[in-house]
């Protein structure tokens, strides 16, 4: 008698274990051979394993488990949290489609993303911040088949001067950045409304004239590396291609005229009376 | 004097041999770089749906691009017949040697003009060479979306006006999105197939895929909006292999 109820509960706990067996093998954690990772900042070298505590504690709930960016939180996160598994990253030093620096991925963590819910996390220390970069690197497989692209190269600040700001404006012009930031700077330009990340979701251009911090960071150098490398995975592209260097110093001082907060460029914008573009004008020649 | 004669025997028997392998040699470079060829018609059954007209208001440029040839969506473009435009036709299986790895040299152009993409839909080969030129006085950005997984990286380059060509390939098989952030209408195909010879119908629906060395292949279609079928085919020596394919309407 014993013995057969035995049977019978061995066998109803098999059945009811099944669906959990192929729940199992449907998220598959199958990262644990990328568990050596490593990250280099500078003298400091992460581990990914040494962040797993840090990530399950503070990240897991947006980024998920798995790092694909759909944890608990995800209906309530907008902009939604990357993928790691694709590897595609916004704040790169490095060329439009290729793996950003490590220190690229290590400043995102310390800077947070503003009007996101990623916050500053300047509560790490830098040795932790390094084993989270190595962490978020182990979801995908693109950082052992691949290495980080070349960063670009962003010559010195020159002294900026009310005919740089006018060269400014014409870069953004010539390149038409109006069409989405609108000619005043307003993201209202006739793109606007209709612009989708690569996952098709709505996403808005940056707003200059609100006094918001950009995502990727609000220096001087920012701003240059932000239009040259393009924001991958959002409609930003690179104008690498189209911008010179000395011309991309331009368009960053026009750019902070068109920024709400006191500035030299704003200052020298007012006294120059500089007015916004004009749409219908046919665009500025490219500089042979 | 029969010893002369042995002589000469031999230096002809070894003449005709080196000859007779030469022709044997050659003659299976030349079948394998460009003798076979694959043929065929693409049909679509039933009636093609309505292909919407682009609203292009947001961008003056555009719309008067297309003052007096109003531009449509292209998903399914219809020719005579019932000819299917814009399908590609590659060999999935069967491929062996040269003819697989082989890429070819031809660098093939992705236009921006009009404010649509030129062609609509581009073929390639794995590491094939493309260039993405722009032929409009108005600035788009050219971001294809392939999935990362597969190896193929996305990018996203901006082409304002006058802008230099952009010179690409592509690492892996895959039927790649390319859009324009900027003209949200602006959508177009880049399918990379693996092995060199390939081909897209033309406005009949009429394809050649060339270079094919004989052999026994698996041939796909694929259509944007229909999805892949694929066919047995034959080729032998001077005699090229057919398939004809036909998508049902939905």
């Amino acid at each position: 008698m014993r013995s057969s109820f035995l049977k019978w509960s061995l066998l109803v706990g098999a059945v009811a274990a099944l669906p959990l067996a192929s729940w199992a093998q449907q998220t598959p954690y199958d990262f644990e051979s990328r568990m050596g990772m490593e990250s280099h900042i500078g003298k400091i070298t992460g581990h990914a394993k040494d962040a797993k505590a840090d990530y399950r504690r503070y990240c897991v709930s947006c980024h998920g488990e798995l790092g694909d960016g759909n944890g608990e939180s995800f209906p309530w996160v907008d902009p939604k949290p990357r993928d790691f598994q694709l590897g595609v990253f916004k704040c790169r030093s490095t060329p439009t489609g290729t793996l950003p620096l490590d220190e690229d991925l290590f400043d995102t963590i310390a800077r947070g993303l503003d009007r996101s819910n990623m916050p500053q996390w300047s509560t790490f220390t830098k040795q932790e911040r390094a084993d989270l970069v190595a962490w978020v690197k182990h979801f995908s497989p693109r950082w052992v088949n691949e290495k980080p692209g070349t960063p670009i190269q962003i010559p010195p600040e020159p002294e900026v001067t009310a005919e740089r700001i006018k060269a400014g404006r014409d870069v953004f012009a010539r390149v038409q950045c109006w069409k989405c930031h609108g000619v005043e700077g307003k993201a209202n330009g006739p793109s606007a409304a209709t612009l989708t990340d690569d996952l098709g979701r709505s996403i808005a251009a940056f707003n200059f004239t609100e006094g918001a911090r950009p995502k990727c960071g609000s220096t001087d150098r920012d701003l240059y590396r932000i239009f040259m490398t393009g924001l991958d995975g959002t409609p930003m592209p690179s104008f690498a291609d189209n911008i010179k260097p000395d011309e991309a110093w331009d368009l960053v001082f026009y750019l902070k005229a068109l920024e709400p907060q006191k500035s030299k460029e704003k200052a020298l914008a007012k006294q120059l009376g500089l007015k916004p573009v004009d749409p219908n004008a046919p665009p500025p020649a490219a500089p042979q | 004097m029969k010893n002369q004669w042995k002589h000469a025997f031999s230096v002809i028997l070894s003449i005709v041999v080196l000859v007779y392998c030469a022709a044997l040699i050659l003659g299976r470079e030349v079948s394998a770089a460009g003798e076979g060829k694959i043929t065929g018609t693409v049909k679509l059954d039933g009636t093609a749906p309505h292909m919407k007209g682009i609203d292009m208001s947001k961008d003056p440029y555009c719309v008067k691009a297309h003052a007096s040839d109003p531009a449509h969506l292209e998903q399914v473009i219809v020719g005579a017949n019932g000819g299917l435009q814009n399908v590609v036709l590659y060999i999935s299986d069967g491929l062996t040697g040269s003819a697989l790895t082989e890429v070819p040299a031809a660098e093939p152009v992705f236009d921006q003009k009009n404010c649509v993409y030129t062609p609509h839909v581009l073929a390639l080969d794995v590491n094939q060479k493309f260039k993405v030129t722009t032929s409009d006085q108005t600035a788009h950005n050219i971001h294809p979306n392939p999935n990362p997984m597969t190896g193929n990286i996305p990018w996203n380059q901006s082409q304002p006006p006058g802008a230099p060509p952009i010179e690409k390939s592509w690492k892996a098989p895959e039927f790649i999105e390319v859009k324009c952030n900027i003209h949200p209408w602006m959508h177009g195909w880049h399918v990379v197939v693996k092995g060199g010879p390939y081909a897209t119908t033309d406005g009949s629906g009429n394809y050649t895929i060339n270079n094919v060395p004989p052999g026994n292949y698996t041939v796909t279609a694929w259509q944007e909006a229909y999805g892949t079928q694929t066919q047995k085919v034959t080729v032998a020596a001077g005699k090229p292999g057919t398939a004809d394919f036909t998508f049902k309407a939905k």
